[in-house]
């Protein structure tokens, strides 16, 4: 084999590598929903975050408008701090609420933003006030279970 | 019972001096890497013997890996009615373990075993010994460009088997089966990361490489001149390699996927 013919397999033997990379990376792996959109930073504080993770997506009337990019405790106000990356095309009033919704009953726990009234829109490093924590099921269970415990001893 | 002793002793000794052998050539071989970077054709001659001679190959095992997984998958997945996830299985299963694994393991016995058998023969017939008479350093002529050309063409054929492993799901899935095409891929892209998965199945991959090019390269310089010790070496370059494989892999997915 000459060294042209050679170098050429060579190089389309690399080549498919590069392909089947990006293949695994676009087709199979979340490298297209990565936005370079430009984005604000908007801070919620939360009691319980539940099974919440970084990266979950931040959705609204079930269309991904952003994502969480940060959690962290706030030692004084004992209560968990969570950064949304917002994307700059979608805003919200001020007085919106956000919520930790879980996708089905046990899938992936998400966070939910319902729009409220105001005519102020959340800007870079805002605060939102209104805030729903996870619903943790054992919690639901035990709260459920004390209570008709409860109502049997009344009976 | 001394003698027992002392035949442990023995072997222990025994394999540390390989422990040590095997390190010294390793470092051997990198040092004298500057080489191969200014005759970058000797390495893309050996990427074209093990890369692309062992492409076939990797590409129908990868197909029927994905055959399979997405069948047994289908399976087990149909019992929970969440036949949708068989993309999210299939292409986790190969990016993370299926694909850098197996095709370590395939390219050991493809590939390794020729590297192996290549440099026995040389040393058999003298050549190695004739290029040192001619003042040409057979680490620096032989081994380097092959190392690098090992370690270059595997995390290649990794990618490529994950690929088209891939796809064997989705023909399995989607042509075969029935499965909904949109939830088959976009339950996968939901689930697969770039970073956690691909690029920690690619950084296996390379280490695999080193891996098994540097034992089967290791096994070739030391094999004993003769036939049968370029046999041995050869059944030795599969075996340790092979371990060597699933040995690190433990390792690595401990660091990777731990917490």
């Amino acid at each position: 084999m000459t060294r042209d013919k050679t170098d050429f397999w060579v190089g389309f033997f690399v080549l498919l590598g590069a392909v089947a990379l990006v293949f695994l990376a676009l087709r199979a792996g979340n490298m297209s929903s990565f936005t370079f959109a430009s984005t604000y930073q908007v801070e919620a504080h939360f009691d319980n975050l539940g099974g919440l993770k970084v990266r979950a997506p931040v959705k609204s009337s079930g269309v991904v408008v952003g994502r969480v990019s940060g959690i962290s405790f706030d030692n004084e106000r004992f209560q968990a701090v969570v950064t949304l990356d917002l994307e700059s095309r979608y805003e919200f009033p001020t007085d919106s609420s956000i919520s930790i919704l879980t996708s089905g009953l046990l899938g992936e726990q998400y966070i939910g933003i319902t729009p409220g009234g105001e005519d102020k829109m959340l800007a870079q490093g805002n605060t939102i006030q209104y805030t729903q924590s996870a619903v943790v099921l054992e919690e639901l269970i035990s709260k459920f279970l004390y209570s008709s415990a409860g109502n049997q001893d009344q009976q | 019972m001394i003698n027992a002793i002392s035949r442990l002793g023995k072997r222990v000794r025994l394999s540390i001096m390989g422990l040590g052998d095997f390190m010294r050539l390793a470092g051997a071989i990198l040092i004298r890497s500057g080489a191969a970077l200014r005759r970058p054709r000797l390495v893309s001659q050996q990427v074209h013997f093990i890369g692309n001679h062992s492409l076939l190959i990797i590409a129908v095992s990868g197909l029927f890996v994905g055959f399979v997984l997405g069948l047994q998958g289908y399976y087990t997945l149909s019992r929970y009615g969440s036949e949708e996830a068989l993309g999210l299985l299939v292409a986790l299963s190969l990016t993370r373990e299926l694909g850098p694994v197996v095709t370590a393991l395939l390219f050991a016995g493809r590939a390794g075993t020729s590297l192996t058998a290549e440099i026995g023969l040389m040393k058999a017939g003298e050549q190695l010994a004739a290029m040192e008479v001619m003042a040409v350093d057979p680490i620096r002529r032989v081994l380097v460009p092959r190392f690098w050309g090992g370690v270059i063409a595997m995390p290649v054929l990794a990618a490529v088997f994950s690929m088209v492993g891939v796809i064997g799901g989705w023909v399995v899935g989607v042509m075969l089966i029935g499965i909904d095409p949109g939830a088959f891929w976009s339950q996968m892209q939901e689930g697969v990361d770039v970073i956690n998965d691909v690029l920690n199945g690619f950084i296996k991959s390379v280490v695999f490489g080193v891996a098994v090019t540097l034992v089967a390269l290791h096994a070739g310089w030391t094999a004993r001149a003769t036939p049968e010790g370029v046999s041995r070496a050869t059944t030795r370059t599969v075996v340790h390699s092979s371990l060597l494989i699933l040995g690190l892999d433990f390792v690595m997915t401990a660091l990777m996927f731990g917490n």
